[in-house]
């Protein structure tokens, strides 16, 4: 049942931007994972969509809609970290760990309860109906 | 022999009930293991334990429970305890106390070895099925008699007379309260009150019968014993309760010639010493002043003075307050001080009675009307903190006394705790004063809990909870310390609070919720709590849109997340009856997909190790084989588990597997606090282990009784018996209710069992609430359960038929690769996580 998007690459500047799939398949204030090629070779990302609008919870100034983390879960080893409930702490966006409850910041991927652990992270945007990231 | 260390003075204590094990911690708190070597001998096989709570035992509690430390708090102190050996002999010549093991030397020896129950010198009184009510083993003896028996008396209308009565009555026995004197409690209250307290008993269809002597008891005709009295009046009953006052026990003391009382009891000083300066005494045993003391209260007091003198402290004992309050038989009954206003010249008196409502109250006050001497209540004890608090501090009484025992309409006055004086006692049984609750707040104790923890107040008889309670309540106030129980940082309320709110804005939505009464985006603390609220109040979907972002992975999935990210699948089997062609689809699915399968604790199947993708074609097949969803991913109605009840066994006495298919039926789906867990059993051998569950149903001839919040798991309660022969609509009624009751009014992850055990009023509360509406909201309760019982449709069908909620079942949302990082073997014929 999946839609497996085609991997587009553009080469601009050095940096690479790839579509990765549509804001269709994205789940508001959720998370959703996708595979991507990196330098280092294919790794999973969770994908997390908090839009702004006059129905939705924000946190004052919030803007970014977007974030890409690494879907693997360093404390429980599996792959799961999309499946998290997102949500902030301190006005800082952050993905809680469905098996063992830790909090990781969206933004950097920085472990709240253990700071010396910090999950990767890459840019992220959309280009129309696109979601493009840069690994 | 037992030759004593060196160094060190070997102390005995004889008796480990409560006073002698409130004396081994007072002696461990003042360091005392240093300068003694100590033994304890306990006659009975169990660790002291708590015996003001003892009909507690027939509630459902054990002796662990009841018991007043540890196992290992006796040796982690060094403290020899030798239960099951009892001391035979007192040997002071040299200094020896002997029991059927051996001789044991002292320097020092304590008895502590109480009272026992007193049996009049009836004939007939030693025939089988004649017991007392004072230690575990009794109760056992009682139950097990019961078992045969339809009938029960107590002998004695006293304060343990009229508790043995309610265990009897809980037993389900037709019981009979037989009282010597004139009317009932005649130490605690007088004919008017007596005359009360009569009518509330017999109202409640305990059967009083007083000035009755019995003279002697014999073979009955219709039951097992006859009783005969004065007047030649017989009474047939098969059990009977000697509850007839207690005498100590103080056989050692009088057979090694220490001075005694005239009507028995261990003579003892201030300082808690008997004749034989080595030898001292505490508790039910000790006579002080010509008086013994029949509570625990100032027994702990004399086990205090006793441990100074045993640790060269000053501390000695100078009579005790002997007030109390109770509910007997769930009525009211307090007593203060002279409450018969005969041990005080000139004193006057006030009286209120209310012969509708049944209260019953009297002050006793000195002469020029400023100080109370004496109090006596009957149906209300609400009036007891502020009256107690009136005597024990000696508080100049209001211009018009009266006003303390009228009904409080408006205006009457109350005694706030910021009225109490520093040196009031809050808690008598561990002596803690008011400066004592504010020196452990004033050294960072900010709630209820640490402060108890700190003080040991109210973890004696627990009389001053509610005292307490408002007393740190207002200690903290006044220190600014808001008492904070916020959810989370999202939210300024609580659970409960939240609760209210949705209801009654009829708020739908977690974003509608956070714009108008909260901040932020939420987290992973309030969005599962709000999700579980909007799912009790309306019962959507959780998969809708608005819904989804709000559950735990297991809620989102509609299936259990294991270790290494797969998940589990558990169809709902109701009450675990299940056909053998749904059997066989289980099977096949399971090989289909390599699942991992196993039966589950609650009667149904669980398969492991789908991965996400695969659910929504498992669950299609599931679906088409006529499955529904188990919810044993959610905080929800998880099993019903049932045994197969009277269309099989052969001790059945009803369909109990109807009756949990029915109760799965109606429940299935109700999203709560925290899981929810139910049985049924067909007869009182209990094989579905109802007494474990939030919600147990054990079958009766005459219908079924009730059981609510027990739980196993790591910290098991047994369930306690919430009301006994209900039939089938009844039961449903109740079940609505109590649930209902529960989901508005617990804590988020709170289990009905914490949550009863934090519940004011307890069980007595509960049982107002949901049998006799005390709060007037039974009509809604059971309305509001209606309606989600309507609401229901299995989850995963619902999600089945809507392609944007299956969108999410993608591992992956670019590429159909499984995820690389699960990797199976094979164990026993079975697939399990490498
Ligand atoms: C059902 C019930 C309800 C009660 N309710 C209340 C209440 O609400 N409030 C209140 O204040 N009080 C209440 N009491 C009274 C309270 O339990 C007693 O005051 C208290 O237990 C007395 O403590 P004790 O240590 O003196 O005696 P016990 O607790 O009786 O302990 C004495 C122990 O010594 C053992 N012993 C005796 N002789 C020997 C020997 N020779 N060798 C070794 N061991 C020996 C006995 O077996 C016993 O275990 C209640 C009592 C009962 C039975
Ligand atoms: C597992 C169940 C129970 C436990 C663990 C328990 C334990 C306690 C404790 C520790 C207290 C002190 C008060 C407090 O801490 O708030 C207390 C109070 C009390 N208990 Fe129990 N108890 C239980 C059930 C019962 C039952 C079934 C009864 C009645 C038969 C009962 C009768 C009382 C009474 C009357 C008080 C005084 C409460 C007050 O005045 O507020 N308890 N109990
Ligand atoms: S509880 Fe009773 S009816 Fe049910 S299986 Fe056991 S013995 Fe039979
Ligand atoms: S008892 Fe422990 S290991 Fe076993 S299923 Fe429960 S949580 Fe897991």
């Amino acid at each position: 049942m999946s839609t497996a998007t085609a991997l587009k690459t553009e080469t601009e500047a050095d940096v690479s931007w790839q579509t990765l799939c549509t804001k269709n398949d994205l789940v508001a204030f959720s998370g959703v994972a996708a595979w991507i090629e990196t330098a280092e070779g294919p790794a999973q990302v969770a994908l997390f969509y908090l839009p702004t609008g006059p129905n939705t919870p924000g946190l004052p100034g919030h803007e970014t809609e977007l974030y890409a983390i690494d879907h693997h879960d360093p404390f429980s080893k599996a792959n799961v970290i999309a499946r998290g409930i997102v949500g902030d702490l301190k006005g800082q966006p952050v993905v809680a760990s469905p098996i063992y409850k830790q909090h990781f910041r969206l933004k950097d991927g920085v472990c709240l309860e253990d700071e010396s652990v910090q999950l990767r992270t890459w840019p992220v945007r959309f280009e129309g109906d696109e979601v493009w990231i840069k690994a | 022999m037992n030759v004593s260390h060196s160094d060190k003075q070997q102390l005995i204590v004889i008796g480990n009930g409560m006073v002698g094990h409130h004396l081994v911690e007072q002696l461990i708190e003042r360091g005392a293991t240093e300068a003694y070597r100590i033994i304890v001998f306990g006659e009975e096989r169990h660790l002291a334990y708590d015996r003001v709570h003892l009909s507690e035992y027939f509630a459902g509690r054990d002796a662990e429970s009841l018991a007043l430390c540890a196992s290992d708090y006796y040796a982690e102190h060094g403290i020899e305890l030798r239960l099951s050996e009892a001391v035979t002999e007192i040997d002071r010549d040299n200094g020896e106390v002997v029991t059927d093991q051996g001789r044991y030397s002292y320097d020092r020896l304590v008895l502590a070895t109480g009272s026992y129950p007193f049996v009049p010198p009836i004939p007939g009184n030693d025939r089988p099925n004649c017991l007392v009510y004072r230690t575990l083993e009794d109760l056992d003896a009682i139950r097990a008699a019961a078992e045969k028996a339809t009938t029960g008396v107590v002998v004695g209308g006293g304060l343990l007379g009229l508790e043995a009565a309610n265990a009897l009555r809980g037993l389900n026995l037709d019981t009979a309260v037989v009282e010597f004197a004139p009317r009932l409690m005649p130490m605690q209250v007088d004919s008017e009150g007596g005359e009360l307290l009569r009518e509330k008993i017999e109202s409640l269809g305990v059967q009083v019968l007083t000035e009755r002597a019995t003279q002697r008891i014999e073979d009955g005709e219709a039951s097992f014993h006859r009783m005969v009295f004065q007047d030649d009046k017989v009474l047939e009953t098969d059990l009977i309760v000697f509850s007839a006052g207690i005498r100590p026990r103080d056989e050692l003391a009088r057979d090694s010639g220490l001075e005694m009382g005239e009507r028995g009891g261990v003579v003892v000083d201030d300082h808690c010493l008997t004749s034989d300066p080595t030898i001292l005494a505490v508790g039910e045993v000790a006579l002080w002043n010509n008086s013994i003391f029949g509570l625990v209260g100032p027994g702990y007091q004399m086990a205090k003075a006793a441990a100074d003198t045993l640790t060269q402290g000053e501390l000695t004992f100078r009579g005790a307050d002997m007030s109390t309050k109770l509910k007997l038989l769930g009525v009211d009954v307090g007593s203060i001080g002279d409450a018969h206003g005969d041990r005080s010249p000139g004193a006057r008196m006030f009286r209120y009675l209310d012969q509708i409502k049944q209260e019953y109250r009297k002050l006793v006050v000195s002469s020029d009307g400023k100080k109370l001497l004496g109090a006596m209540l009957v149906g209300d004890n609400s009036y007891y903190d502020t009256l107690m608090q009136y005597y024990s501090n000696g508080l100049e009484l209001p211009a018009d006394p009266a006003s303390l025992i009228l009904p409080s309409t408006e205006g009457a006055p109350t005694l706030g705790a910021d009225a109490l004086p520093e040196t009031a006692t809050i808690c008598s049984c561990h002596n803690v004063t008011k400066g004592d609750v504010c020196a452990s707040i004033d050294t960072g104790a900010t709630d209820l809990g640490a402060v108890k923890a700190e003080t040991k107040a109210s973890t004696g008889c627990g009389g001053c909870a509610a005292l307490l309670k408002s007393v740190v309540d207002h200690e903290l106030e006044s220190r600014g310390v808001e008492v904070d129980k916020s959810i989370c940082e999202h939210f300024a309320y609580t659970r409960q609070e939240l609760y209210g709110i949705v209801r009654v804005e009829g708020i739908k939505t977690f974003s509608e919720l956070i714009k108008k009464h909260g901040r932020g985006l939420g987290c992973d603390i309030c969005k599962p709590a709000v999700a579980s609220i909007l799912a009790s109040c309306f019962n959507e979907p959780i998969t809708d849109a608005s819904h989804i972002p709000l559950q735990d992975t297991n809620d989102t999935f509609m299936a259990n997340m294991q270790k290494n990210g797969t998940y589990s699948v558990v169809p709902r089997v109701p009450g675990g009856e299940i056909t053998p062609d749904k059997l066989i689809a289980l099977g096949e699915v399971g090989k289909k997909y390599g699942l991992y399968t196993k039966i589950t604790g609650g009667q149904r199947i669980d398969l492991f190790g789908a991965q996400l993708h695969d659910l929504p074609d498992i669950w299609q097949e599931l679906i088409d084989a006529g499955f529904e969803t188990g919810h044993a991913y959610g905080k929800a109605t998880r099993t019903v588990k049932s045994c197969v009840g009277s269309t099989w066994c052969r001790y059945g006495v009803q369909d109990s597997v109807s009756m949990a298919l029915h109760v799965e039926n109606r429940y299935k789906g109700l999203r709560s606090p925290h899981k929810l867990k139910f049985a049924v059993s067909g007869c009182t051998r209990e094989c579905a282990e109802a007494q474990s569950k939030d919600v147990g149903v054990i079958a009766t001839e005459n219908g079924w009784n009730l059981y609510v919040c027990g739980n196993g798991g790591m910290r098991p309660r047994h369930a306690e018996l919430f009301a006994t022969d209900l039939d089938d609509e009844t039961l449903i009624q109740y079940i609505d209710r109590f649930l209902m009751f529960y989901i508005r009014t617990a804590d988020r992850l709170q289990r009905t069992s914490v949550w009863r055990e934090n519940l004011d009023g307890g069980l007595d509360y509960l049982k107002d609430v949901i049998i006799h509406d005390s709060l007037g909201i039974a009509d809604e309760l059971e309305k509001q359960m209606q309606d989600v019982v309507d609401r229901y449709e299995c989850e995963w069908a619902n999600a089945l038929k809507d392609p944007e909620k299956l969108k999410r079942f993608r591992s992956y949302v670019n590429d159909d690769r499984p995820d690389p990082n699960i990797i199976v073997t094979e164990e026993r014929g079975q697939l399990r996580p490498a």
